[in-house]
């Protein structure tokens, strides 16, 4: 590996556009960055590639003035650069696209774009911007329309607004974090177009990501980072998948999970033309219709916010449907209440597992037995019993192996991954007929992830129905046997995961409904 | 006509008493647009009500008392805006300490100064030309004080700063985002501090208006909880400057009228009915649901800290 690894040329004719030099930054605890170095050319699309947690957004936050680094220098195109503030980083002529944008909701795509723009007039900034908005967007295709409010976009166009944001602050350095998340492939690939339209003009692109493939597609040169440490810069030439995965993880990486064939059983949860509003009021779901059998898990896909997490929450009783019906072992529970979902076998592993999944700050064992502390053994005549608490709990932890230091120690203690085991250990435990799963695996690191992925296949041997919903695209074609894609509230088709295509499910992600002759009914 | 006479004294008395509500509401606006929420709005209006008061006896100006009027209330704003921007107190806390701050400190300075006569009171001020419209005239351009035209032309400024400058983008921005905002580059402090302490100015010339222009007196508690009809009236007007105009013309309207029907109803009923107004309000502003709360600042009441999600 070692022979292989990029040595920091310098470049001969030009200076780099940004160099990082043996950057440090500790927070309480950790190491975030451990004397750093990065470097970008102009023309380059230059990717950071690292698992969760490694410090990629960390120096990037550096390098755009949201954190000061401990120690350590920034030079940009040959001088050594004071950056204090983004405001700082933006006159350096650098621009960032954060992985969750930071955009004002409520107001104008032009309104955003004018705000703290230098240079536009006190009077009506928006609309003095929004014709160079169209002039940006026509040249690096970017098409969004300059008076739409950004709530109404999607985030694909919401990541456009972002990247006109830097682009018209004369941005010559672009760093996007994990740009592809929100995306579906096809956008995806329109955004690598603009990528190298803006390279042909001498832009620096840093490219944030933690999935291998897209990075061996779109970058020039590669820099994988793990706990806080450069592994090595390799040019995506020269290399390959397994070798990034090695440099990134620090072992080898089994890139399949051996999976038994479906046997399906009898429907176990029916949804039946589902309609329900979303926060705002609006439809987020509109007669949305399928089945989950026993012994096979359906993954839901879909970009973000298409209707997903009011799918979640009307299934487990926490949002109200308005219309249709949802069969649980062939009983209605349409509209009733998370405690009788959850006594008639209904598993729950929530979107966010801090805020919904865990109380952060009880202790270990009363989150494990959360959802039964009302029933016997835990309860007798309303009082605790803590022996039979702790020795579940014991058995639990043993059981899932979550490492924690005592079982008194407050949930909010454990990493992500311990988290999210406490929360399948609590959830599976009653042998439960359904189990549904919001986004079980993000923001684990690849070992916690593929513990988990065993750990709902294994449901699914015993004889759940899984219902998986995620927007790791890889992740819901790794583990689903059926595949639904969700868009803008409907269901745009069903295929089983033998024969779909990524560029089938991709192109029902942006809203092409699957020709009904091979779709599936329920 | 005695219907007309009425209805146009009816209007004209609810404009007056609108006047301190309308000042107050702009502050709240003002302060709240930038993601601060200040509770302390009947401290300010107290305080400015007292010092103004002193200022104008003392120096025979109602003009200079309203000015001082105004610092005190940017002072005791400034204290709110340190508490919960600064030091990122909680600002429902801050703001009502200041509330009980504001009325304790006006009660103490002014015992001295109860009931004593305010020669030197704001004039009225009739509008050329405009007050000799029939029923219009009368009803809003006569007998009312040069803050009642202020006010309103500040309600139209406000609304123009907000909605059509480059300011008014950033503020709006801080009050929804705070987080996007700093990406840019606006510093997030800054406003907050600007706006806070420009809502504590208008609360405290709405305050003064009260001892030297409405009532020409001093009475301990004077202000009698117009301060916390303003904060209901912020979400009335939907943080609308303009809105706040109809708000406080409403406002100033029951009021009045708490006054006037204390004839056919009793007098503690009558007291109770701004406040009433203020709890369905709430209560109407919480049950219209998105269409109401989406225009509510994102940010609003929440401190900003670098770096967290």
């Amino acid at each position: 590996m070692v022979g292989r690894l990029h040595a920091p040329t310098p470049l001969p004719s030009r200076p780099a556009l940004v160099l990082l030099k043996d950057i440090t930054k500790r927070f309480p605890g950790v190491v975030a960055n451990d004397r750093v170095t990065f470097e970008l050319r102009p023309g380059e699309v230059h990717a950071l590639l690292g698992e969760n947690g490694a410090g990629k957004t960390t120096l990037m936050n550096i390098l755009y003035g949201l954190y000061r680094p401990d120690s350590g220098e920034i030079w940009v195109k040959g001088r050594r650069a004071d950056i204090r503030s983004p405001r700082d980083a933006i006159r350096w002529g650098i621009g960032m696209v954060h992985q969750h944008f930071k955009l004002v909701l409520p107001h104008t795509v032009a309104e955003n774009v004018a705000l703290g723009l230098a240079g536009t007039p006190f009077w009506a900034p928006a609309r003095a911007v929004a014709q160079k908005i169209r002039e940006l967007s026509q040249r690096y295709g970017l098409p969004v329309d300059p008076d739409r409010r950004v709530w109404e976009l999607s985030a694909g166009e919401q990541q456009r607004v972002e990247i006109l944001k830097a682009l018209i602050r004369g941005a010559e350095v672009l760093i996007l974090d994990e740009p592809t998340s929100v995306l579906t492939p096809q956008e995806a690939q329109e955004l690598f177009k603009v990528l190298s339209r803006m390279k042909e003009d001498g832009h620096g692109i840093i490219f944030i990501s933690h999935k291998l493939d897209e990075v061996l597609s779109v970058a020039d040169r590669i820099t994988v980072m793990r706990r806080g440490r450069v592994v090595g810069t390799v040019l995506a030439q020269e290399t390959n998948k397994t070798e990034l995965a090695r440099m990134m993880v620090g072992r080898e990486v089994v890139f399949r999970l051996t999976k038994s064939t479906c046997q399906p059983g009898e429907a176990a949860l029916r949804v039946q033309d589902l309609y329900a509003r979303n926060d705002r009021g609006l439809w987020a779901l509109k007669g949305v219709s399928f089945h989950v059998c026993r012994g096979e898990i359906l993954g839901i896909a879909g970009v973000a916010g298409n209707g997903q997490r009011e799918l979640v929450e009307v299934l487990t009783g926490l949002r109200r449907a308005e219309r249709g019906k949802i069969l649980l072992l062939g009983r209605e529970v349409t509209n009733r209440s998370p405690r009788l979902l959850s006594d008639l076998g209904c598993a729950h592993v929530p979107e966010e597992r801090i805020r919904m999944g865990i109380v952060p700050a009880l202790p270990v064992e009363e989150n494990l037995i959360l959802k039964r502390h009302h029933r016997p053994p835990f309860c007798w005549r309303g009082l605790l019993r803590p022996r039979a608490i702790r020795s579940f709990a014991h058995r639990a932890v043993e059981e899932y192996a979550i490492l924690t230091p005592s079982l008194r120690t407050p949930a909010k203690l454990l990493s992500g991954g311990n988290i999210q085991r406490l929360i399948l250990a609590r959830e599976l435990s009653g042998r439960p007929a359904v189990v549904i799963a919001a986004h079980p695996t993000y923001g684990l690191d690849v070992g916690a992830t593929e513990q988990i992925r065993q750990l709902l296949l294994r449901q699914r041997e015993e004889g759940a129905a899984v219902l998986l919903v995620s927007e790791d695209l890889e992740e819901i074609l790794e583990l689903s046997d059926r595949i639904a894609v969700m868009f803008r509230g409907e269901i745009m088709g069903i295929v089983s995961a033998g024969e779909a295509s990524l560029e089938e499910i991709g192109l029902m992600m942006a809203g092409e409904r699957r020709s009904p002759v091979r779709s599936e009914g329920t | 006509m005695v219907w007309a006479d009425w209805l146009v004294s009816t209007v004209s008395r609810a404009l007056a008493f609108g006047v301190p509500l309308l000042w107050g509401t702009l502050g709240e606006i003002s302060a709240e647009r930038s993601g601060v929420i200040n509770l302390g709005v009947e401290g300010m209006m107290i305080l400015g009500a007292f010092t103004a008061f002193a200022v104008a006896f003392q120096t025979g100006s109602p003009g200079l008392g309203l000015l001082a009027a105004a610092g005190v209330g940017g002072v005791a704003a400034l204290f709110h805006a340190f508490l919960s921007v600064t030091l990122r107190a909680n600002q429902y806390v801050s703001g009502l300490a200041l509330s009980i701050f504001g009325l304790g400190l006006a009660g103490l300075l002014g015992r001295g100064w109860e009931g004593k006569p305010l020669a030197a009171t704001l004039p009225s001020l009739a509008l050329p030309g405009l007050s000799r419209i029939p029923v219009v005239g009368p009803m809003l351009f006569q007998n009312q004080t040069v803050l009642t035209y202020i006010g309103i032309v500040l309600a139209f400024l406000l609304w123009l700063l907000l909605f059509r400058t480059r300011w008014g983008v950033a503020i709006r921005s801080v009050g929804e985002s705070p987080a996007t905002a700093d990406a840019l580059g606006i510093n997030v402090t800054l406003v907050r501090y600007l706006c806070v302490v420009f809502g504590g100015l208008l609360a405290g010339v709405g305050g003064g208006y009260l001892s030297v222009a409405y009532r020409p007196a001093w009475t301990e508690g004077m202000t009698a909880g117009m301060g916390w009809i303003v904060i209901a009236l912020t979400i009335f007007a939907a943080w609308d400057p303009l809105q706040a105009i109809w708000g406080a013309l409403f406002f100033g309207a029951l009021y009045h009228l708490s006054y006037r029907l204390q004839a056919f109803l009793a007098p503690e009923l009558l007291k109770l009915m701004p406040y009433l107004f203020a709890v369905v309000v709430l209560a109407l502003s919480g049950f219209g649901g998105a269409r109401w709360r989406r225009r509510a600042p994102g940010a609003l009441g929440v401190p900003y800290v670098r770096g967290e999600r």
